[in-house]
């Protein structure tokens, strides 16, 4: 009798579990499944969920009429880019913070966090007058500059939380072995941080990947990622809803399955270790 | 013990990441900040003079201000309100047992991964055109008149995109949360006769109470700065009925290019969100020390 009633209960839980998180995915469903679609097809009422003349044509039309593929490098480029550069700068600092602490840790800690809370209009009009001067708008460079600045302090952060959970004493007795502090670093600290450095890596892709306040205000054609490419579908050419869903889906898709991939690792680094 | 030689390669080890910070902090605030006190507009080079607070004066008492503020508060309110309750409920959902628990997670975080600009214009035309789109048609089926999300409730509609995106957020944060609740201390109060609401109200709420707070603060951070979504859906119109603080201060900056104004709204933005992140800072602090 309790193994009938428990059986019953968690098929009704499965069955509402299901109905919710298929209606949370549908929109993203959706526009994968639209992008094959022909665009008649893709406005058809009723409209129709699978059973319609799949076609790649809105994928090579998209490639040819924009250039689909120059946007995307641009924001494998500028979100990799951004990530390396951050993590090249933020290891020497978490390991310092995490293994040489001082009184003033915390408080340099904080600080760094506190830099990223800067809402990014307060300070759009001197950025985007400091690039224009520079030449930097609409440069991969200047976007991989401006991203691994506003990235780095997340970066530093979840390292330190990693660094943190290495014991010292295995440094210590490198350093002992007549270790240099970059040996240290390199060839001791690194290896056994392997995990969090890549967990760091792949949350800091994927935020900057979709960062959508300075790729579109800074960049025009040229150095535009996907954010601003998939912007220009705003104009009436967004009612072509095959097209608009087919690059859509090529934009998403890479990082949703990293994200993933990486689910676990979410929650820490995007609550700065205060949710574990 | 570090000695004396480690701290100073430590110290060096620091000075690059928090030179280029202190940079990335100083550089732009005090130009702003600068900025705000003159009188600038790029259409006019070379007129540059100093206005003192004019630039706040007339930034503050445009009823474009008040419109901004006000729509800025209900985007943040209204998504906090639906990704909380949602987030909440979810959360004691899929902390039951059901079967394939690990697909329904992935596919209820997806919607965190989606790019802003993308997540928009689908929600914005596959989704709430009132003559294309899928809820429109899906009202027809029922016999409702299609409702034209954008032009009509066109800040509620945003807050519906905003809020499919920062759902799975929420739900993450407090699931996690809710797994580290000690089972025998539910076990014990169902003992002592507690029904599931008592519990929910005595035992897991307050559980919970932190991470919500660290997802309320969280969340109003990136909401406050809400800018590709009302781009390109309704670029702030009709009128200013979707115009935030954030898209009126690019408007003011880049397409006005009224350099002061633009700046002078920037530090009130600051302003505002720093009230929320000395808080947040307070909550994130505290956890470090234990």
């Amino acid at each position: 009798m309790a193994r009938s009633t428990g059986t019953l209960r968690k098929a009704t839980t499965t069955l509402v579990a299901w109905v919710i998180a298929l209606a949370i995915f549908f929109p993203i469903l959706w526009t994968v499944l639209t992008g094959f679609k022909t665009e008649a097809e893709a406005i058809a009422s009723p409209p129709s969920l699978f059973f319609f003349d799949w076609t790649l044509d809105n994928f090579v039309i998209v490639q040819e009429r924009s250039d689909y593929f120059r946007h995307f490098m641009n924001s494998v480029i500028i979100s990799v880019g951004s990530t390396l550069l951050g993590l090249v700068i933020a290891i020497p600092a978490a390991w310092s913070m995490a293994f040489v602490p001082t009184k003033r840790t915390r408080h340099l800690l904080m600080w760094m966090l506190s830099t990223r809370m800067l809402p990014p209009v307060g300070v759009l009009v001197p950025i985007y007058l400091i690039f224009r001067d520079a030449g930097l708008l609409d440069t991969r460079t200047g976007l991989v500059i401006v991203l691994t600045l506003i990235n780095l302090p997340i970066i530093v952060w979840m390292l330190y939380t990693y660094f943190r959970e290495i014991p010292g004493e295995i440094l210590e007795a490198a350093r002992m072995d007549g270790a240099t502090t970059g040996a240290e670093i390199v060839h001791v600290l690194v290896p056994m941080a392997v995990p969090g450095i890549a967990s760091t890596l792949l949350l800091n892709i994927i935020l900057a990947w979709n960062e959508a306040f300075w790729t579109l205000n800074l960049t025009a054609a040229g150095a535009a990622p996907l954010t601003a490419f998939i912007a220009s579908y705003s104009s009436p050419e967004g009612l072509f809803y095959a097209k608009l869903s087919a690059a859509s889906t090529l934009a998403i898709a890479p990082i949703l399955i990293l994200g993933w991939f990486r689910q676990k690792q979410l929650v820490r680094g995007l609550t700065f270790g205060a949710v574990k | 013990m570090p000695t004396q030689h480690s701290r100073v390669t430590a110290r060096l080890m620091m000075t690059p990441a928090v030179l280029l910070l202190l940079g990335w902090m100083l550089v732009p605030l005090g130009l702003t900040l600068y900025f705000s006190l003159l009188r600038y507009n790029l259409l006019m080079p070379g007129m540059e003079q100093w206005t003192g607070l004019d630039n706040y004066r007339y930034f503050l008492t445009d009823p474009a201000f008040l419109d901004a503020l006000r729509n800025t508060l209900l985007l943040v309110g209204g998504v906090l309100v639906i990704t909380i309750t949602g987030g909440v409920l979810l959360a004691l959902l899929l902390d039951q047992a059901f079967w394939g628990r690990g697909i329904v997670r992935l596919l209820m975080i997806a919607p965190f991964f989606i790019m802003p600009t993308v997540s928009a214009l689908v929600w914005k035309n596959m989704f709430m055109n009132p003559v294309t789109g899928l809820l429109a048609h899906a009202a027809k089926v029922v016999g409702l008149e299609p409702f034209d999300f954008l032009a009509v409730a066109p800040l509620f509609s945003i807050i519906l995109m905003v809020s499919w995106q920062w759902l799975p957020f929420a739900t993450l944060i407090l699931l996690t949360a809710l797994q580290s609740l000690d089972s025998e201390q539910l076990e014990a109060s169902e003992m002592d006769g507690a029904n599931s609401l008592d519990r929910f109200i005595f035992i897991v709420l307050p559980h919970l109470a932190r991470a919500i707070t660290v997802v309320i603060l969280i969340q109003t951070i990136f909401l406050l700065s809400i800018f590709a979504e009302i781009l390109v859906t309704t670029n702030g119109g009709p009128g200013t009925a979707s115009t935030n603080l954030t898209f009126q201060i690019y408007a003011l900056s880049l397409l006005q290019f009224d350099v002061g104004g633009g700046a002078a709204g920037g530090v009130i933005a600051i302003i505002l969100a720093n009230i929320v992140a000395i808080f947040l800072m307070r909550m994130i602090g505290r956890n470090l020390d234990a």
